[in-house]
């Protein structure tokens, strides 16, 4: 009864399922695509571990149903990275000034700070910590993370 | 932490959109940017059969121009829409200003102006800008559209005059000119957090620095938004030098009679946190408006 089919864009592939409307948008990407670098961690839209681009911008996938993302084009971290399995700037970064250790919220962190630098390619370091206080890291203690986020910006490589 | 099963509809005109909330009563609920209602639904403090979401209405996205003294803002705008408006920065420089203290931009990306005032969060700043400027807002259903205004609109927690077959369509705000000036403090233990109590503030000076106009609405000290009235009457006309920022403060949070204790502070802790909140906001406010020459319009950054 509450079945519905969403068609959307994910990392460039066309995609048309039928889901259950209360699926998230985050369970769609890892269920449905089997697309699981988006993390889940709290459910509720705290710890940002699961953000994705949806049209471009940065969205908590899992305060998002599936079926909201008919017709938009969503990228993944997966998607980030290029087809020969080169890193994109920040992914390196993150792995170069050590951004992650468990690496359960990167590709929150990678995603969000994605997004932060094609708008804001120029930030100074406040700008960076408070575009990254809507994702949670248990383990670096943060450091690595605006290291990581810093050298690409400081290398106009965003 | 997955919301119980329910029907979706994606209604493309209000006039849809109506019809499926009178249709469909109380199992419906409307869905706007949903960084609220997904989490109460995810943990399943609200359940309902039916979702209607409205973000698929273009009619109800968009800030429109300025008309006849007031700005019409649809109530789907998402946040980061506000924030990048060029206009609002001029005309309603109370929305961009608290828009950025709106949880995170990943938040603002998809939350709504219309679903923060609906929601009406007591803590939240959408709902306090709209109190404190007496905005006007526009709600549809099919019986109609009725036009209420902002006092009175937050009755209670989470709670507003809004009829459950009502959709917020719009919300208009009044566009100040002169002599203006407009301040926001908030004090969160975390950004992006809600504030443990904030208050907005706009001021307007005559041509001898006497207060032609104040609005302070407070947010995180009651059930509702509240309206500092005490504060705004006590300085109406007086020379602005003669209104200490520290006593407005005080004088803002003494008649607050229901003011929340929880885990982030108890009542009397937020009152001193809200009468240091009014008093830098009404400080940056009554600066800005010092500095705009009279007769001249101002350009508020």
């Amino acid at each position: 009864m509450a079945d519905t089919t969403v068609g959307c864009t994910v990392n460039g592939v066309a995609r048309r399922s039928t889901v259950e409307a209360r699926r998230t948008l985050a369970d769609f990407l890892r269920e449905d695509c089997g697309l699981t670098g988006t993390h889940l961690g709290c459910e509720h839209g705290v710890c940002g571990a699961c953000t994705v681009l949806v049209d471009g911008e940065a969205v908590r996938s899992c305060l998002m149903f599936a079926v909201q993302a008919e017709g938009c084009e969503i990228t993944t971290v997966e998607g980030l990275t290029s087809p020969d399995g080169t890193l994109s700037p920040l992914q390196a970064a993150f792995r170069e000034e050590h951004g992650l250790q468990c690496g359960f919220c990167t590709p929150g962190f990678i995603v969000s700070a994605t997004a932060f630098l094609r708008d804001r390619p120029h930030p100074s370091e406040q700008e960076i910590r408070e575009a990254l206080s809507g994702n949670l890291c248990r383990c670096t203690g943060y450091q690595g993370i605006i290291k990581a986020v810093a050298s690409v910006a400081a290398e106009g490589r965003g | 932490m997955k919301p119980s099963a329910f029907e979706y509809h994606a209604p493309r005109s209000v006039e849809e959109a109506v019809g499926l909330l009178s249709e469909l009563g109380d199992d419906a609920k409307v869905l706007a940017g949903g960084q609220s209602l997904v989490p109460m639904l995810a943990m399943r403090l609200a359940v309902f059969g039916h979702l209607v979401d409205v973000t698929r209405i273009p009619e109800l996205r968009g800030v429109g121009p300025a008309a006849d003294g007031s700005v019409t803002i649809g109530a789907a705008t998402a946040d980061t829409a506000l924030e990048r408006d060029a206009g609002l920065g001029r005309t309603v420089p109370l929305l961009p200003r608290v828009t950025p203290l709106v949880g995170h931009f990943q938040i603002r990306n998809r939350g709504t102006l219309g679903g923060s005032v609906a929601h009406a969060d007591p803590a939240a700043e959408y709902p306090a800008v709209v109190l404190a400027l007496d905005a006007e807002l526009a709600a549809r259903s099919v019986r109609g559209e009725r036009r209420l205004p902002a006092a009175g609109f937050f009755d209670g927690l989470w709670s507003t005059a809004l009829a459950p077959d009502e959709l917020l369509t719009s919300i208009t705000f009044p566009v100040w000119s002169g002599r203006c000036g407009f301040g926001v403090a908030e004090f969160a233990r975390r950004h992006g957090d809600f504030a443990i109590a904030g208050a907005v503030v706009g001021v307007e000076l005559d041509g001898d620095d006497r207060m032609r106009r104040a609005a302070v609405g407070l947010f995180g000290l009651g059930p509702t938004p509240v309206r500092a009235g005490q504060l705004e009457k006590e300085v109406g006309g007086r020379p602005v030098t003669d209104c200490d920022a520290a006593q407005l403060g005080a004088i803002a949070v003494s008649d607050l009679s229901d003011v929340p204790s929880d885990m982030n502070g108890t009542a009397a802790y937020r009152k001193r946190v809200g009468a240091a909140m009014v008093a830098r906001a009404w400080s940056s406010a009554v600066t800005e408006a010092q500095q705009a020459r009279s007769g001249q319009e101002v350009h508020h950054g």
